[in-house]
């Protein structure tokens, strides 16, 4: 796909983008108690006073001016303050952020490395009793409600055997200068050995827990695209070539086989973003989904607009990347 | 096996292949012989479903369950193939033995340039090619090159690094035969090489192998349903029908002279020019379930000189040394 | 237009829903896994409905000398609370029987009001094209754009609690599936020599639309139904999970596992068993729904 392509189709998403923005303005401008209101509070102010703040934030306007400024500043990474930090919305995001994505990418890592040869040896050997396991593993998978999973995980492995930390990132003595803010790089960058493997323990039990969906979901992708490109002609080409069963495994069947598992992977890496609300709730994980969360109960309302974006348009990107992906990998399909 | 002819290069005797399937047992070949002589091209012909693609997929190996192969013996160069280790098998499949599919564009990898799947071939095979990585490399390419060349296909060099869908059906179809021949195999086996072709194209690519087989001394099994390909391109024609030969001699003999009603049938369904006029006779009927077969001549159904002497199992009758047939008609003239 | 239009059926292949459908039935029901599991998801439909016969307890009783009893099988229980109680003394079995009542119920409206919703505006954007279809495809793409529990979580906050806010904040996103669904079809039928045929006798778009195309598309629909479904109950005990469902004292699956967390050290069941009455649901569900698929929809039979 030529570059020009990849630029219309980056233009394509223009209007989704546009409304986008305008959905999450609208759910927060009709949210019940302005951020006026909010940051008044039990305290006494006068009527002129509170029109004054109104008109500061720029709340006396019409709804549509009003959407115009929010759009322009959101384009410049600027969403206002968040009250109950008392400091730049995107500056807390920011700070928090590293936390959800490191905890995101081992998700996706352990969701990848499971179901990718899972999927494959049930498709090889089907029928056979680890055929009908990854049958079973997958429809558990999908049925598992995260929270209750990630507490049952907790019961056993933090409770129970007292095995894994119960919750947090890494202990407070364990801190580490930043330097990428992930701590698993940033232990090893430091030579922090200890730390790493206390970073690991940390991470384990929730990344399993937010991956566990996805990896059921790849596992019966993949299984079933293998299985469909082992009966493909090609395949019985290059075994009649006399290519070893490595060779036509791998290099013919797997190669196509994984173009579905690769595209599926990339937009369930946006479901990912959703189930790290309830799974940074449960494990007490220091990201973006708990803040979220934590920002709706003290009405935090600007904060959860941001993050209601961010999400959203992380989620547009990463479907994005998954088109362009499945067209790199499959050299048929042009866009 | 007592009677091997010195001239075979493939002898496959009382071949059966089954499938198990949920309804029963399929018998997809059923007790066949074959016997390719060096240098010769055997045409092989019969409607889908005769047996006759699943015959040779033995002799590759390339059965896969639920089917597997029940009976007989498979001799290529003297040696029994059925006794071979998997990985044995695997170095004469594609070195010896090579074979072209039915539709270049599926039995091409879409993932992988053309220029990969020929090197591929040529490296498992080829042990005589340098260990420095550099060197093999160019070495390969430059007998990809010049196996494109002999295909036909013009500035091979460039369309090495292509993908299959960036070339006509006619040219996959070559590329596909120059990758089977890659490690100058001393068998082709083309099954139904020009199905999926224009019929200009067909031609061409029959007279590509033709041209091939002379040039390089290979013997070549071409697998059809059209006895015209058969007529022009073959020494000799063997006829399959439910599974079983019915009937095989020299082409020119059989197609003069053809013996079992079934040949006579699809030479009647052959429209041609000399026969202008007349009308295009197909054979009624279809070919009968493969699962548990009675012992009678299996093309009883659709035969219109059947009578009750058909329901037995029916012996192959050898009219000369090289003429043979199946049928209860022949049997009689040979007796008298 | 003749506002007397009688379909004429001639153009239409002999459509008789019936055989078709008991045909389908028939496979459904040789599959005994689907058939069993089909059966556990009417038994939890049975407990929702008749909760008050069916619960030992009132779920809202509380009684501070039962906190956090355990269940009977352990020492300190009593058969009278089966699966123990919570922190507050209520029986946990008996708002587990109740809290089945806010998923199903939940669960149900969702699909209902999304299916609908979503089958008319995919049969509009199939059908008449222009556009209708373009605005709907705008507006399907845009919605697709966010992550279904953050905008889900987004209108939570926006519309505060409560069981139609939350039958809202699901059903928001969730016409779009089957939506995209019914449009696909909807293309894919439209040229179909029966549809031309009534819309060459002057049939119209509406009489086309209800009467010629749904009904031989009713059966993905369905399927899918069925299949989300399950992802809908899943969100729900999320959002309740989070805070964001039915409030307290309603008893609800996800508030319940959320009120044990606290207790996981000691009293491991109060949040456990609330999951696996949730699991046991959803398993049914994807199970009984697979079936269905593998009966109905002749594309994924082998």
């Amino acid at each position: 796909m030529s570059l020009t392509r990849v630029i219309e189709r980056l233009l394509q998403l223009i209007p989704v983008l546009l409304g986008v923005s305008l959905i999450v303005f609208i759910m927060m401008a009709f949210t019940p108690g302005d951020p006026v209101d909010i940051m008044i509070g039990d305290q006494n102010v006068s009527a002129e006073q509170e029109a004054a703040m109104r008109r500061d934030l720029g709340l006396d306007r019409p709804i549509h001016e009003r959407y115009v400024i929010f759009l322009g500043n959101a384009v410049q990474g600027d969403f206002g303050q968040s009250f109950y930090h008392r400091r730049p919305v995107s500056e807390v995001i920011v700070e928090r952020l590293p936390a959800t994505i490191e905890l995101t990418l081992v998700a996706l890592l352990i969701a990848l490395f499971t179901s990718i040869p899972l999927g494959v040896i049930a498709a090889i050997k089907k029928n056979s009793w680890i055929d009908r396991s990854a049958t079973v593993f997958s429809l558990l998978g999908v049925s598992l409600p995260g929270f209750w999973f990630g507490i049952l995980l907790l019961m056993v492995f933090a409770v129970h055997f007292n095995l894994l930390p119960v919750s947090g990132r890494i202990s407070y003595s364990n801190q580490v200068e930043p330097i990428t803010h992930f701590l698993l790089i940033d232990t090893l960058l430091r030579g922090r050995l200890d730390a790493f493997w206390e970073a690991l323990k940390h991470i384990l039990l929730p990344a399993i827990t937010l991956g566990l969906p996805m990896t059921a979901i790849l596992t019966r992708v993949t299984r079933t695209s293998m299985l469909e490109v082992l009966r493909q002609d090609y395949v019985t080409f290059a075994e009649a070539k006399g290519l070893s069963r490595r060779k036509v495994m791998f290099r013919h069947a797997l190669k196509n086989a994984l173009i579905p598992t690769v595209s599926v992977a990339a937009i369930e890496t946006g479901s990912l973003l959703g189930g790290n609300m309830i799974v940074e709730t449960v494990f007490g994980w220091p990201g973006l989904g708990r803040l979220v969360v934590e920002s709706i109960f003290v009405r935090n309302y600007p904060l959860v607009q941001a993050a209601v974006l961010f999400y959203a348009v992380t989620y547009v990107m990463l479907n994005f990347t998954a088109d362009i992906l499945y067209t790199k990998l499959n050299p048929r399909v042009k866009l | 096996m007592s009677v091997i002819d010195s001239d075979g290069l493939l002898e496959v005797r009382g071949l059966r292949t089954v499938f198990d399937t949920r309804a029963g047992r399929v018998c997809a070949v059923d007790g066949v012989d074959v016997s390719v002589r060096r240098g010769e091209c055997l045409g092989v012909v019969g409607e889908s479903g005769s047996g006759k693609s699943v015959t040779f997929a033995s002799v590759m190996g390339l059965i896969k369950a639920p089917g597997h192969i029940d009976a007989g013996d498979i001799c290529f160069d003297g040696q029994n193939l059925r006794q071979l280790s998997v990985k044995q098998m695997r170095a004469i499949r594609g070195r010896d033995i090579a074979m072209t599919m039915q539709d270049a564009l599926t039995a091409l990898n879409p993932a992988l340039t053309v220029g990969e799947q020929l090197a591929e071939m040529m490296i498992a095979h080829d042990q005589s090619l340098p260990r420095n990585k550099r060197e093999r490399r160019r070495l390969v390419e430059q007998k990809s090159v010049d196996i494109l060349q002999l295909v036909g296909i013009p500035s091979a060099k460039s369309r090495l690094q292509q993908y299959p869908h960036e070339f006509s059906g006619g040219m996959r179809q070559r590329i596909m035969i120059a990758i089977s021949l890659a490690s100058h195999p001393r068998l082709l086996i083309a099954d139904e090489p020009t199905t999926a072709l224009d019929v200009t194209i067909q031609a061409q690519v029959l007279e590509l192998i033709s041209d091939l087989r002379a040039k390089l001394g290979m013997s070549v099994v071409l697998i059809t349903h059209d006895l015209g390909v058969v007529s022009e391109h073959c020494d000799r024609v063997m006829v399959m029908y439910a599974g079983q030969v019915v009937e095989e001699g020299p082409t020119e003999s059989v197609i003069r002279n053809p013996q079992h009603p079934y040949t006579r049938g699809l030479l009647g369904s052959i429209p041609r020019i000399s026969k202008r006029g007349e009308p295009i006779q197909p054979i009624d009927g279809q070919v009968p379930d493969l699962i548990d077969l009675p012992a009678q001549c299996r093309f009883y159904s659709r035969c219109q000189q059947r009578s009750d002497a058909c329901l037995k199992y029916i012996q192959m009758t050898t009219l000369s040394q090289d003429r043979k047939v199946r049928c209860v008609l022949a049997e009689e003239t040979a007796h008298d | 237009m003749t506002t007397s239009f009688k379909p004429l059926r001639t153009g239409r292949p002999k459509f008789d829903p019936n055989s078709i459908f008991w045909r389908n039935m028939q496979t459904f029901a040789n599959n005994r896994l689907a058939l069993f599991c089909a059966f556990v998801v009417l038994l939890f439909v049975f407990i929702s409905i008749f909760a008050p016969w069916i619960a030992p307890h009132d779920p809202n009783e509380t009684d501070l000398f039962r906190r956090l009893q355990p269940p009977a099988w352990k020492d300190g229980g009593t058969w009278a609370h089966v699966l123990g109680c919570d922190a507050l003394g209520r029986d946990i079995l008996s708002r587990i029987i109740y809290g089945s009542r806010v998923s199903i119920f939940i669960g149900a409206a969702v699909i209902l009001v999304a299916t609908t919703i979503g089958t008319l505006a995919g049969l509009a954007a199939g059908y008449l094209r222009g556009w209708v279809d373009t605005v709907i495809s705008r507006v399907v793409d845009i919605l697709l754009a966010f992550p279904y529990l953050i905008f889900a979580i987004g209108l939570m906050a926006m519309m505060g609690p409560g069981l139609g806010n939350i039958i809202l904040a699901l059903a928001y996103k969730e016409w779009v599936i089957p939506c995209r669904v019914v449009r696909g079809e909807t293309l894919a039928t439209r040229e179909q020599e029966y549809v031309e045929a009534a819309r060459a006798l002057g049939a119209s778009d509406r009489h086309i639309m209800l009467k010629e195309i749904l009904p031989n598309i009713l059966s993905p629909v369905v399927v899918v139904s069925t299949i989300r479904m399950a992802h809908v109950i899943i969100l729900e005990a999320s959002l309740s999970f989070l805070g964001l469902g039915v409030q307290p004292p309603t008893a609800s699956w996800g508030a319940m596992v959320a009120d044990g967390r606290a207790f996981i050290l000691e009293s491991w069941w109060v949040s456990t068993f609330p999951g696996v009455a949730i699991l046991l649901l959803v398993l049914a569900i994807n199970v009984a729904s697979q079936g269905l698929r593998d009966a109905f929809d002749p594309r994924f039979q082998q």
